[in-house]
């Protein structure tokens, strides 16, 4: 049996199991690996993808359910977007490993607050681990993104020699 | 069995590009028979004209081969950035490589096996990546003063382009060909430090950070292989526990499974994809033989280190540190504390995994190899081969913390002798959920410390009592030591305080578990800093004295040892305002030294629904040379975030052996609405570069300590702060 996703503006057929969760399709059946498995269980966020505009966790969604849905992963950000941009600026990444789903997470953040407030930012962000800790820098780089000077502190962060 | 480079010269040329060609030796060999094979396993390897750290495209574009995996910790900038500043090349071009797994070749010059840890990939390079720049630098001019006949002291070289005054130029590119075929000097000629450009500069950033935000970066878990098969093992569920009998009629009948295996490990089900992997597994059914397994709860194993404090269960003490005449009782009051440590997982954001081809005698691995030489021997055990015959392609990895490099190669061996089964040089990826991550183990040991300071009539310590309980990580293993085992003691052995204390008597006891543990992100540093750190708190509050006044004396009586902690200290603290938190914060100070790093910080906490909650944290570092501040301070963000989310909340529990914490919904981690301001300050340098990958993250925990002290008096005596 096949399913028809609609991924990065792209129809594409997958024959995986239809309870296979998104997450396994994406990067075992359609070979796009940026989306990254973490826990299976919606608690780190490493898997973010959006269905319509909504940040998922594709841990969570089986692809069965997803037909005539928009998804858009990592790969659809296209590599240059604002986020991506900030992102490269700040060296926010470390093992990178989580860096998908943050961008993900963010990336549907911005679309629906454009200027997010730092709670806001936390709130959106919180399901999102990073065991790296770069959690500092991924702050950093969404105001900056957004277009807003990074608060106070954040700005204080950068390393100074004395 | 050596690795010359082709062409002429090449002994010269590896003699100056390859330091510590001494084919590996150190206690890391031990029970291995033949170091020669570890080498090459006979091949010969061509590195071309600039030896094995350098290769030159022909448009002039360096790229520098890193010994070193990167998961995490900038060190692909960090060596490039070496080679690059010797060699003035063109900085924005430079691009990284990772080196294949050959010890003789890339062993990590401390460790005397290619591999990356204790801190060491930037110092252990320093020497040998400057001395290839400045060589290949080198090379370079002598080609340029050849073609225009003038003398190479004339000859500069900037941004990758030779030049003379004469006005005549020409790049890295256009001299390729000449400079191939210059003999490198013996005793190439290295800056003086005050005139590099690149190091310690802010133009040293990372070279990933592009394919790690685009989805392009590859890791093991994305590693796919035509024809290849994923694997998932069904473990026993305690630890310790063997596999009795195993029915696989139901998980063969899953769609996509293709076959289920006994290992040494478990049972292994290989399937077309990892979906009907898991699927498989969980079709299985097992039973396990649990005659050897850990059947205690950690609250009982916990008794028994104080029970072993207690002299009960004829505990055997070793001595770490021993100065003065301990049996000689000074008057004076007695601060008696204890501190408990719990086991701790490194929860890599990347489980586990591993991708094996094996093909008889054959064996070739791709994935975050931590430690080549140690996974190379592990698996050539499995397949019969020589370890240097096992081929390594290391890729990165999302994190590691000390986790992906361990004695047994746990993971690796396990992914191997599933391929071997397959055979026929399949491909075979070994995917750990985040369940089999937590219960893989190889845990931050638990650990009981018991401290008793008699404090003399000026309050300072006259006389230190310490008592260490925890398993050992080093004992068995080709690594270990006689003695106390120094990854357990690290950290109250040589420090600083003792040093300023008369009489001194600390020992350590080790107790055996089939739980599985190792080192772990800072490693003795974990509980050391925090014990030492918290227990001088106490005591300057004992005595009367502000934390950081007693700091100071007690780094003044430690002579010149507690120069350089004293300075650290003094940065943080004019740095952060001492005395003067944000309204409604209290400050708390630590300070730690590890892996030759001096690391100061300034916590600001308050409670927040009874839970410590951070914010801005000031901390100063002395790591000798800087070559990247930028990423200096990331690590400090980054270990800050990782050792307070341990002290926070971190915690692997036992239940009657059954661990209690197998996903983030049981073991809590730090979140972004949860993370600290970190600024970080760098304290001038002209020394070798040290460690920055983990003293930033031991120093959090006991900050927070001394804050909860001066806040309110409370005295903490075991982690995680956050109980329940
Ligand atoms: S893998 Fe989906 S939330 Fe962690
Ligand atoms: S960068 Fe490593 S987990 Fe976030």
């Amino acid at each position: 049996m096949t399913i028809a996703l609609d991924i990065n503006g792209k129809i594409l057929q997958t024959e995986a199991a239809p309870d296979t969760p998104l997450l396994w399709a994406l990067r075992d059946d359609l070979g796009m690996t940026g989306t990254k498995y973490g826990c299976g269980i919606a608690q780190c966020g490493a898997c973010t993808v959006q269905i319509n505009g909504q940040a998922t966790r594709s841990c969570q969604v089986p692809i069965s359910s997803l037909e005539g849905a928009k998804i858009t992963t990592i790969e659809g950000l296209g590599g240059m977007h604002a986020l991506q941009q900030a992102w490269v600026k700040h060296d926010v990444p470390q093992c990178g490993y989580c860096q998908s789903g943050q961008i993900m997470s963010a990336a549907a953040l911005l679309a629906e607050k454009p200027k997010p407030t730092d709670a806001e930012i936390d709130a959106a962000m919180s399901g999102n681990i990073c065991r790296c800790g770069a959690y500092q820098r991924i702050h950093a780089a969404i105001k900056d993104a957004a277009g807003m000077a990074p608060a106070a502190t954040v700005a204080a962060a950068a390393p100074a020699k004395v | 069995m050596n690795a010359p480079a082709k062409g002429f010269n090449a002994p010269t040329r590896r003699d100056l590009l390859v330091v510590g060609t001494a084919v590996v030796g150190g206690a890391l060999l031990v029970g291995c028979s033949l170091p020669d094979a570890l080498s090459t396993g006979g091949g010969k390897h061509d590195f071309g004209a600039f030896g094995p750290f350098v290769k030159i495209g022909a448009d002039g574009a360096v790229t520098v081969i890193s010994k070193h995996i990167e998961f995490g910790q900038g060190v692909h900038a960090g060596l490039a950035a070496i080679v690059a500043e010797e060699m003035d090349a063109d900085w924005s071009k430079v691009r990284v490589e990772q080196a294949p797994a050959i010890t003789n070749v890339y062993a990590n010059t401390l460790m005397k096996v290619q591999g990356t840890g204790g801190s060491s990939a930037i110092a252990n390079s320093w020497d040998q990546l400057r001395k290839v720049g400045a060589a290949s630098r080198a090379m370079f001019v002598e080609a340029a003063a050849n073609r225009w006949k003038v003398p190479p002291g004339e000859v500069t070289v900037k941004d990758g382009v030779v030049a003379h005054a004469s006005g005549k130029s020409a790049t890295f590119a256009d001299l390729l060909g000449e400079a191939s075929k210059v003999a490198p000097p013996a005793n190439p000629v290295l800056k003086d430090p005050k005139t590099f450009t690149l190091i310690g500069t802010d133009r040293v950033r990372r070279k990933d950070s592009q394919a790690k935000s685009d989805g392009t970066a590859i890791y093991t878990q994305d590693v796919h292989k035509p024809n290849m098969l994923t694997a998932m093992v069904a473990h026993s569920p305690l630890f310790g526990g063997k596999v009795k009998s195993f029915d696989a009629a139901a998980a063969k009948k899953v769609a996509g499974v293709v076959d289920v295996y006994q290992i040494p490990t478990g049972v292994a089900v290989v399937a077309n994809s990892t979906y009907a992997a898991r699927m498989g597994r969980e079709a299985l059914k097992v039973e396990w033989d649990d005659g050897k397994s850990e059947k205690r709860s950690t609250a009982a194993i916990m008794a028994s280190y104080r029970d072993a404090v207690a002299g009960k269960g004829e505990p055997k003490w070793e001595s770490f540190e021993a100065k003065g005449d301990a049996a000689a009782a000074p008057a004076g009051e007695v601060l008696a504390a204890t501190y408990e440590f719990p086991y701790l997982a490194h929860a890599t954001m990347e489980p586990m995994n591993c991708v094996a081809e094996v093909d008889g005698n054959k064996c070739h691995l791709t994935f975050g190899s931590q430690i080549p030489t140690m996974d190379q021997m592990n698996a050539a055990k499995v397949v019969l081969t020589l370890p240097g015959a096992v081929t390594i392609d290391t890729l990165f990895a999302g994190g590691s913390f000390g986790r992906r490099g361990n004695f047994q190669s746990d993971y690796v061996v396990e992914c191997v002798e599933i391929a071997k089964k397959v055979g026929h040089g399949r491909a075979v990826k070994l995917v750990w959920t985040r369940e089999d991550d937590f219960m893989g183990g190889k845990f931050r040991p638990m650990v009981l410390h018991d401290v008793k300071v008699v404090v003399g009539k000026d309050g300072y310590p006259a006389k230190w009592t310490h008592r260490i309980v925890t398993q050992s990580i080093m004992k068995g293993s080709p690594m270990a030591t006689k003695g106390a085992d120094p990854t357990a003691v690290e950290g109250a052995q040589g420090s600083v305080y003792l040093k300023a204390t008369p009489v001194v008597d600390g020992q350590l006891c080790t107790v055996e578990s089939p739980v599985t543990v190792l080192w772990w992100r800072s490693v003795g540093a974990t509980h050391t800093a925090f014990v030492m750190e918290h227990t001088i708190d106490q005591l300057a509050k004992k005595a009367g004295k502000d934390a950081v006044e007693y700091r100071r004396e007690m780094y003044r009586r430690a002579g010149p040892e507690g120069a350089r902690h004293l300075a650290v200290l003094n940065l943080a603290v004019e740095k952060a305002g001492w005395g003067k938190p944000a309204a409604g914060f209290t400050q708390g100070v630590a300070v730690h030294e590890s892996f030759g790093s001096v690391v100061a910080q300034v916590a600001e906490v308050r409670l927040e629904n009874g839970e410590p909650r951070v914010g801005r944290v000031v901390t100063a570092v002395d790591c000798g040379t800087a070559i990247s501040p930028d990423q200096i301070a990331a690590q400090v963000e980054g270990g800050t975030c990782y050792g307070l989310s341990a002290a926070l909340f971190g915690k692997v529990e036992l239940k009657d052996g059954a661990i209690q914490q197998t996903n983030f919904d049981t073991y809590r981690v730090l979140r972004h609405n949860e993370a600290p301001q970190v600024e970080t300050y760098i304290r001038p340098s002209v020394k070798a570069p040290s460690g920055m990958g983990e003293p930033g993250t031991p120093v959090i925990g006991p900050a927070v300590a001394n804050a909860l002290l001066a806040m309110d008096g409370t005295v903490t005596s075991s982690l995680p702060f956050v109980k329940g």
